[in-house]
């Protein structure tokens, strides 16, 4: 068994409105070692799976159901006291906004020192000391003096490296980054994104990467996965989805993302529509009413859900189009346009 | 970090200089532009029996005839130095801060402030520590389990709290817990004992006012508290504290609850300096010898020097309660230090 496997996962809502599928039959795995990236629009359920996966959600009102399994064990069922054990431990998370995200009244080496002696039974002297070398190893300059500094004092990469240090402080083998530099500048985000893919060298942990941005994912995953109302609409190797991509909304990512490499004049090719309504999914496909193809699948997209198979080697498609006509489509409508230079 | 707080400390010397102005301007600016005269102020420390040759001599004496200027410098050199009362053939020294003496009684109106600050004290001091742990309490666990049996109880306790005047909920509970009644809790209303004569009566005999009074407060301090803790619960930080594993009871307190505090010491601070000016309605109430009770008195006599001395101290409270709040805030909240 894989180190980290999903089964079938699902997280639903109760609301006043009606049940809110956030998370619809989620199936994955994942090796120590290997990045995997999950992209996806808002409100596509990629952050409520991760917060799935530290067990952020029990005790409250969601409606879960299937299987985690962490390392042999299964963490649906366990108890809520158990999970919150492995939580900072075994897996720890990265969040979007690093100054919403640490407490503004407690300077970052306390709260680094504060993640570390929860699951390290060691004085507050050593665990200082760890903290500082946790801040000195993300590269922060002078971490025994601002180990002291509050979050508010730290520059925004500055705060993003200090959360890395403390998501790091304890050594997990499971790693979630939740859109780790969408709050970033650009020039920052490439170095928080190599400071990533290093540590995770150095610590041979598993690494999700969560994002909305085709940019990041390139740079960093091995694999990838892409969500789209809830559920997985295509995944396979990083080369599958940038050099061969089958799904509809995936030519879709790929066309509205900017590229240095594209003239000016062409115009970026954004998906038309919205996400859908999490209560009320679209019948049949989720992407349908979006979907430039849908009027050729002979009216199968309209009513009924698609499977999610394997076309070829691992890559996982979730669309009613043939693999021969969506290879046809790629070579002849997408590819050329993406590629116009 | 000093410079903040030698700003606020000449912020509020400003303030209470303001304060006196704005007292003078009370009791003898607006009079006059009300019509009245330097004789009818005159006439009110002078006996009923005064003719108006006497009321004019008193005027006289008494500065009324000067330009408001020097008149309000007198004034604030009392406070400030002190002042000479002259009689004619006799003058009286008034050591500072002198406030003049009562219509009454014809004391000197600061010892007999200072006399009864004790009471207040204990009145206020007391209730706050009460209102203050159970208000927060019951507004952290309604804010935890939100929508719940218990949130709706204390929230429907927490507004009729809010919306009950003491005087009703001061005699209903004399009624009910007041010596010699069924559910005799404490000594008879307007027991006072010094809490150094006898901590164990001073404690037995305001019990009653402590928890009147506490009950008040502690229904805005719930709410005040369930909302600030709805609010922070869902700050990202939370999460952040649950992702790293923390147990929940320290989630709520060390992360959830310290995000709320800084309204509830803010409120805490100005609502503390207002008592110390004198609990009015729960002083009457109980009868206890407070400032509050004193301030009803100068009033219903229209004994002005012990109004204006109330006043003044009152607004000196406030003033006092502003710095330290300040301050404190620097304390709570590390984002302030910088400023």
């Amino acid at each position: 068994m894989s180190f980290l496997e999903l089964k079938d996962l699902r997280i639903h809502f109760p609301t006043d409105d009606g049940l809110v599928k956030s998370v619809d039959g989620l199936s994955f795995q994942l090796e120590r070692g290997r990045t995997l990236g999950i992209v996806g629009e808002s409100g596509s359920g990629k952050s409520v799976t991760s917060l799935g996966i530290l067990g952020l959600h029990k005790g409250g009102r969601a409606r879960i159901s299937g299987e985690i399994w962490l390392d042999d064990e299964e963490l649906v069922s366990a108890s809520a006291d158990h999970v919150r054990t492995l939580r900072g431990k075994k897996m720890a998370m990265i969040f979007q906004d690093p100054l919403s995200a640490m407490h503004p009244y407690y300077t970052v080496g306390a709260q680094i020192i504060e993640a570390y002696r929860i699951h390290n039974k060691v004085s507050k002297a050593v665990a200082r000391k760890h903290a500082i070398d946790m801040l000195g190893r993300v590269g922060i300059p002078q971490p025994e003096r601002r180990v002291d500094s509050y979050p508010h004092e730290f520059s925004g990469g500055m705060r993003q490296r200090a959360m890395i240090a403390m998501a790091l402080s304890c050594d997990p083998e499971l790693l979630i980054a939740d859109e780790p530099t969408t709050a970033l500048d650009v020039t920052v985000q490439a170095q928080i994104l190599d400071l990533m893919r290093d540590l995770q060298q150095e610590f041979n942990s598993a690494l999700i990467i969560i994002t909305h941005d085709l940019g990041v994912v390139a740079e960093l995953a091995d694999d990838i996965l892409v969500m789209y109302g809830g559920k997985c609409i295509e995944y396979g190797t990083a080369t599958d989805i940038f050099e061969r991509p089958e799904h509809p909304y995936t030519w879709g990512l790929l066309g509205s993302m900017p590229r240095l490499d594209r003239d000016r004049g062409d115009r970026l090719i954004p998906i038309k529509g919205t996400p859908p309504s999490l209560i009320n999914v679209p019948p049949g496909c989720a992407f349908h009413p979006r979907c430039v193809y849908e009027d050729r699948t002979g009216g199968a997209a309209r009513t009924d859900v698609p499977e999610l198979l394997e076309t070829e080697g691992g890559h996982l498609v979730r669309c009613h189009l043939s693999p021969e006509e969506r290879r046809v489509i790629w070579e002849n409508e997408i590819k050329p346009n993406l590629e116009s230079v | 970090m000093v410079t903040y707080i030698i700003r606020r400390l000449i912020w509020a010397v400003a303030m209470l200089a303001i304060v006196s102005m704005i007292t003078f301007g009370i009791f003898f600016l607006v009079p006059r532009l009300a019509g009245a005269t330097s004789e009818s102020l005159a006439a009110r420390y002078v006996g009923r029996t005064a003719g108006a040759e006497q009321i004019k001599v008193a005027a006289e004496r008494l500065g009324f005839n000067d330009p408001l200027i020097v008149q309000y410098g007198r004034f604030a050199k009392g406070i400030v130095a002190g002042a000479e009362y002259d009689y004619g053939p006799a003058s009286e020294h008034c050591p500072a801060p002198c406030l003049g003496y009562s219509f009454i009684t014809q004391l000197p109106v600061w010892p007999d402030l200072i006399g009864r600050l004790p009471v207040t004290f204990s009145l206020a001091l007391g209730a706050a520590v009460i209102w203050l742990i159970t208000g927060v309490a019951t507004g952290v666990l309604s804010a935890l389990r939100r929508g719940s049996v218990f949130d709706r109880a204390a929230m429907t306790v927490a507004l009729a709290g809010v919306s009950l005047p003491i005087f009703f909920t001061g005699i209903v509970s004399l009624v009910v817990f007041s010596y010699g009644r069924p559910l005799a809790i404490t000594a008879p209303g307007g027991t006072y004992t010094p809490f150094f004569a006898n901590p164990a009566l001073w404690a037995y005999g305001m019990i009653l006012p402590w928890i009147t009074l506490a009950f008040l407060y502690a229904a805005g301090y719930a709410r005040l508290t369930r909302s600030g803790m709805l609010e922070t619960m869902n700050e990202d930080y939370i999460r952040t504290a649950r992702a790293k594993g923390l147990p929940e009871r320290v989630v709520v307190t060390k992360h959830g609850l310290r995000g709320a505090l800084t309204p509830i010491v803010t409120i805490f601070g100005l609502d503390v300096g207002l008592l110390m000016g004198g609990a009015v309605l729960t002083e009457s109430t109980f009868s206890l010898p407070g400032i509050g009770k004193y301030a009803i008195d100068a009033i219903t006599n229209q004994d002005l020097p012990k109004v204006i001395g109330v006043t003044l101290l009152t607004a000196f409270f406030v003033v006092l309660a502003n710095l330290v709040v300040d301050l404190l805030y620097a304390v709570v909240d590390p984002r302030v230090r910088l400023a």
